[in-house]
């Protein structure tokens, strides 16, 4: 289809595979959010407290630099300990990060396709809607590691380096705690935000529904708790249910009296709701009844 | 030669909300350019869609390229290009972006889509827009980029739903101008549902007539229109003026044709094989009549139409 010709002319190039056609949509998808300098000095920010853990372990194991800071060196390593319950601290707030970065990306993934039915478009071609889906989801699930385990886990394997084999082997918990709490955190926010972005199909809209969720839900829960004296109500808090969840993997006391099972298991549902309810919007054409 | 058939349709049926929408439809459709006309709510969209994969047929199926729609739906529309008729685009990306993308995903290489994305673009005339954020297009500007999008990949078959909707009538005329240039081309089929029958006269051989649900005709322009070079409609009088069409009728048979009377006593019949128009005037002037008329009775796409509105579907040609 030369421009200068102006005529239609098949392609009988080489096709790309399959494998790597499922990376077109997770490749556009950030390159598009990453348009935004809002969202990159956010997403920035968010490694501050990474770099901040980082200075932190490199001053408990370099005697010189905290001499010259004037720090005695005991009463920090007293009041610091470098254990799980460092790390699960450190989780907790990237987790918090990590749903404002859900907030703002996965309506902005997923709700102007629907709006401008760009769906049809995508599954009109040899793609399917799982790998649609899968696709969105990578982004998130991308974004949401880079400020969760793998700078958690880049900082233990540092301070395994720092501290020794002994420490090292005994924390084994923790690295797998580290890994196994940010993928609980990853799959159940980013299902929970596309879901919402799907249905609510308006990006605002679609934000402030996700920050309702989170924060009027997690209150409801507290309040019901107080007011019953039963930990079955901040089952709705997806806080407590994550925060339980990590509780029981870094072996820490749980914040209520939630029991791990019946927070992975609201986890596991909620999220398998989630993925029900955007498979069914996903689709090409919405049949009416 | 008859072309291979693109699509074959076996005992199609599809119900979408508990409401049957196709119902055993069958035909093999071959043509180069393919109508699929029918009233709103007639199917149209839904066979499409159901041909796309998006619908999964309650009975029967259908071959698309001899490829069936039910087990081998991505290599069907690893062929196609698809233009919908609802406004459909990626918001906040720009033409060459857009079409690229959807490019890419059809499976050509990052470079390879990016050139043909330009190409395509300015192929429809979107050349100078083609930075432009696809959300500021005008009406006519986003049914050419979806007309571009769906060429990008260079299909064998396209599926074009609607795509003068909402066009002013010299992006109307561009539209059917670029439709016949693809089919002309012969590199790509393309089957085109409107509700617009002179876009589909325009630009079609073949056309499909669905009606509520069902194939009510189905029927070749060509063939048509060769068939009724034999049909004429004559205005016969005699020297005083008055109208003479039953005495005419009757020498007319008995060269064999088939009469009818027409409309303002005019007479319509069938020339057999071996007679010609000039014939008539020949038996005219032999019995002192005068041939005032003679039209060749075309059989419009608007009358085969009518004529599967009116009658019941009957599954069949014309």
């Amino acid at each position: 289809m030369a421009v200068f010709e102006r005529t239609y002319h098949r392609y009988d190039g080489p096709l790309t595979t399959r494998r790597r056609r499922f990376l077109v949509v997770p490749r556009y998808a950030l390159a598009e959010v990453m348009r935004s300098r809002a969202f990159v000095m956010f997403y920035l920010l968010c490694f501050l407290l990474p770099f901040a853990g980082l200075i932190m372990i490199y001053l408990r194991h370099n005697l010189s630099a905290l001499k010259l800071l004037n720090v005695p060196l005991d009463r920090l390593r007293e009041a610091l300990p470098i254990d799980g319950r460092f790390f699960a601290q450190g989780l907790a707030v990237q987790g918090f990060l990590a749903f404002l970065l859900a907030v703002v990306v996965a309506p902005a993934l997923i709700s102007p396709d629907l709006r401008n039915n760009g769906l049809a478009l995508y599954l009109s071609r040899p793609f399917s809607r799982a790998e649609y889906v899968s696709g969105k989801l990578s982004v998130l699930a991308l974004l949401i590691s880079t400020i969760t385990w793998i700078p958690g886990i880049l900082l233990f394997l540092l301070q395994g380096y720092l501290e020794g084999a002994g420490w090292f082997v005994g924390q084994l918990r923790v690295l797998a705690a580290l890994f196994a709490g940010s993928w609980a955190l990853i799959v159940s926010l980013s299902l929970l935000a596309l879901a919402v972005s799907a249905w609510v199909k308006w990006k605002p809209v679609a934000r402030i529904v996700l920050l309702i969720l989170f924060f009027v839900l997690n209150g409801f829960g507290r309040v019901m708790e107080l007011a019953l004296g039963t930990w079955w109500s901040e089952l709705l808090s997806m806080r407590m249910v994550i925060e339980t969840v990590w509780a029981g993997l870094f072996g820490l006391a749980p914040p209520s009296g939630m029991p791990a099972a019946a927070a992975w298991t609201a986890l596991v549902a909620g999220s398998l709701l989630c993925l029900g309810l955007l498979l069914r919007r996903v689709r090409a054409y919405e049949v009416v009844r | 030669m008859p072309d291979s058939p693109i699509v074959e349709l076996d005992g199609l049926g599809v119900s979408l909300g508990g409401r049957a929408v196709l119902r055993d439809l069958r035909a093999s459709l071959a043509g180069r350019c393919i109508g699929l006309l029918g009233p709103n709510g007639a199917g149209k969209t839904t066979l499409l869609h159901t041909l796309l994969g998006f619908f999964r047929p309650d009975a029967g199926t259908a071959r698309v390229f001899g490829k069936d729609i039910r087990t081998e739906a991505a290599a069907i529309r690893a062929q196609m290009g698809y233009m919908p008729e609802t406004d459909s685009f990626i918001a906040g990306m720009s033409g060459v972006r857009f079409v690229r993308l959807m490019a890419e995903l059809s499976g050509l290489p990052p470079a390879a889509a990016l050139e043909r994305a330009h190409e395509a673009l300015f192929y429809v005339g979107l050349g100078e827009a083609r930075y432009r954020p696809v959300d500021s297009y005008s009406l006519g500007m986003k049914q050419l980029v979806k007309l571009a999008q769906a060429l990008a990949h260079g299909p064998r078959l396209l599926f074009l739903d609607e795509p003068t909707n909402g066009l002013d009538p010299p992006a109307r005329r561009r539209m059917l101008d670029l439709i016949r240039g693809i089919r002309d081309g012969g590199e790509a089929r393309v089957i085109l549902s409107s509700h617009l029958l002179r876009d589909v006269e325009e630009c079609c051989e073949e056309v499909l007539v669905l009606k509520n649900g069902r194939v009510a005709v189905y029927a070749n322009l060509e063939a048509e229109r060769r068939a009724n070079r034999r049909l004429l409609e004559l205005d016969v009088r005699a020297a005083d003026g008055v109208p003479a069409a039953p005495a005419f009728a009757e020498l007319a048979a008995a060269l064999g044709c088939e009469c009818a009377p027409g409309a303002r006593q005019r007479l319509k019949l069938v020339l057999p094989d071996g007679v010609e128009a000039r014939d008539m005037f020949r038996l005219a002037a032999g019995a002192g009549l005068q041939i005032r008329r003679l039209d060749y009775k075309r059989d419009s796409l608007e009358d085969i139409f009518l004529k599967a509105m009116e009658g019941d579907a009957a599954n069949g040609r014309l």
